[in-house]
């Protein structure tokens, strides 16, 4: 049911682990709905210059956390903002449809983590555009 | 390269087809190919073969031949033992009895009554999936039309006291039926004493040819029909018969119910050896359903801070078939509803692995999981946010 890339991601995902004193993190999803990410950046000079994770869920959130620490490292916060749950799920070429809301997981971490950082230089938090990316605050695991 | 081993652990699932049992259905798929309803000889034999299967069946369950009626399968017995009682009766009354932790083929049916205006009650369990027989008692009304409870459950293995809550449908005259599709071959059974008066078995689950099934309607049950058309098993069950698979299926309940005792002896040592060699090696693993009360084969078990579907992903690489009941495998977001019956919160539910073996299975296949599961469950321990790297090690919960 996955791609050979999940599938590569989930068996030797890239990134797992905790950044010490961490510039950002956020966590997401929901034990209830069977998915937590948390996400860790370091910024330096408005760039991404590391990103890590730990995941509790399927084959798809721990290969959805993977890609996404892959896709921002290197990248400015402007640039890592824009990377979509599409673009998580591109890269992983394609995930299940009932597994998609594991790539919105996995943009809305890096976006908490950005803002993470943003609240704590004193920067205004950037405002959330898509309107899928709250849904697995509700407890209900509705998609 | 050598080859892949492969170690089968989800015989609730399904079985394997035994060597014998698809010799004795060949000749049904080659020369034996006549219409049992037709006239001439070869049509006589497909007959004969059938009332073989039905007497082998009958024989199994305690039942008359006359009794045994072949389906399709697990789900079509289900659906005519609750759908064909529930419209044969409804005048009588429109309540039906079930339980919490019934197959979806029990509860979608009787899901689908409701919206039809039949009234379901569904009893809830224990923590180990006991269904209190007070409670079944405590439920019945003056409308009740049907009692349908599981002979033992599919995913945490626990066996129901069946005996006793058909002794109290019986005492109320209200039809008892019972899922038995996981029971067959585990447990014995006499529908006569465990006052049964419907049965659902599965034909697949007990090393038979999948697409059969049967269902046991005791003599006197008024019971409407569910398939329409020809005059089949005694204008009960429309459709030709599934001739080889009936044949396989009357073999392989033969096998199945031969030595019960000799398979659970050996079936249970070895799923003892597993389960205890897991509690002792995994930290934070709890087993789900009844110590004792529980099929032969079967051990279901959650692991604190990690996801099923990603366990099951790393045995599939190492070879090994198992199961969860997370929500991640199911197509749904929620995780099993046996799981939650029990009153397992959400996210242990979504750690849970069950593990189900069969004859085929040996030592080395339990020592080889005894080997993986560990690292399989530390590896993804080590990447869960909740897990805050082993600080309660030695407590099982």
């Amino acid at each position: 049911m996955y791609s050979d890339k999940v599938m590569d991601h989930f068996k030797n995902p890239r990134n797992v682990g905790e950044i010490e004193n961490p510039d950002g993190v956020g966590e997401v999803g929901n034990p209830v709905c069977g998915d937590i990410m948390k996400i860790f950046i370091s910024v330096n000079d408005n760039v991404i210059t590391d990103a890590k994770f730990k995941t509790f869920g399927c084959g798809a959130a721990i290969a959805s956390s993977s890609m996404a620490t892959e896709l921002v490292r290197g990248k400015t916060l402007e640039d890592a903002w824009e990377i979509s749950n599409k673009a998580v799920a591109e890269a992983l070429e394609g995930l299940p449809p009932i597994k998609m809301h594991c790539s919105v997981l996995a943009e809305e971490g890096i976006h908490k983590a950005i803002n993470d950082y943003r609240k704590k230089q004193g920067l205004p938090e950037w405002e959330e555009k898509n309107p899928h990316s709250h849904e697995h605050e509700d407890s209900a695991c509705e998609h | 390269m050598g080859e892949r081993r492969t170690i089968y652990l989800d015989h609730a699932a399904t079985t394997p087809v035994k060597p014998s049992v698809a010799d004795a259905m060949w000749p049904y798929l080659n020369n034996h190919f006549g219409n049992p309803s037709s006239i001439y000889r070869i049509a006589r034999e497909s007959r004969n073969a059938i009332e073989t299967a039905r007497a082998q069946v009958a024989k199994a369950l305690g039942a008359e031949p006359g009794e045994i009626y072949f389906t399709s399968g697990g789900s079509e017995s289900d659906n005519w033992a609750i759908k064909g009682i529930a419209f044969a009766n409804r005048k009588k009354g429109n309540h039906i009895i079930t339980s919490a932790i019934e197959h979806h083929a029990i509860l979608h049916t009787c899901q689908y009554l409701e919206r039809e205006g039949f009234a379901v009650t569904y009893i809830p369990v224990d923590q180990y999936g006991l269904i209190d027989p007070a409670d079944l008692e405590r439920a019945i009304t003056d409308t009740t039309i049907l009692i349908s409870i599981m002979y033992a459950n599919n995913e945490i293995g626990t066996i129901e006291p069946v005996a006793e809550l058909g002794a109290i449908a019986r005492k109320h005259k209200i039809p008892f039926h019972t899922d038995a599709v996981q029971a067959i071959g585990n447990v014995p059974i006499d529908v006569r004493t465990q006052n049964i008066d419907l049965l659902s078995l599965s034909a697949h689950k007990f090393y038979g040819p999948k697409g059969c099934g049967a269902l046991y309607i005791r003599k006197g049950v008024k019971i409407d029909n569910l398939i329409h058309g020809g005059g089949q098993e005694n204008r009960r069950r429309a459709g030709t018969e599934n001739i080889a698979a009936i044949v396989g299926m009357g073999k392989a309940i033969e096998l199945a119910t031969a030595d019960i005792e000799w398979h659970n002896t050996h079936i249970r040592t070895l799923r003892d050896r597993l389960l205890n060699g897991i509690l002792v090696t995994i930290p934070h693993a709890r087993l789900n359903g009844h110590p004792e009360k529980r099929l032969p084969g079967n051990i279901n078990i959650s692991f604190e801070f990690i996801e099923g579907e990603s366990m099951l992903l790393w045995l599939d690489d190492e070879g090994i078939c198992a199961s969860t009941g997370s929500a991640c495998t199911s197509g749904s977001l929620e995780p099993s509803h046996v799981l939650l019956a029990i009153g397992l919160p959400h996210e242990i539910a979504h750690g849970s692995l069950r593990l189900t073996l069969g004859d085929a299975n040996t030592e080395a296949d339990v020592d080889f999981v005894l080997e993986v599961l560990p690292k399989v469950v530390s590896r993804l321990r080590e990447m869960s946010p909740l897990y805050k790297g082993g600080k309660e090690e030695n407590s099982n919960v």
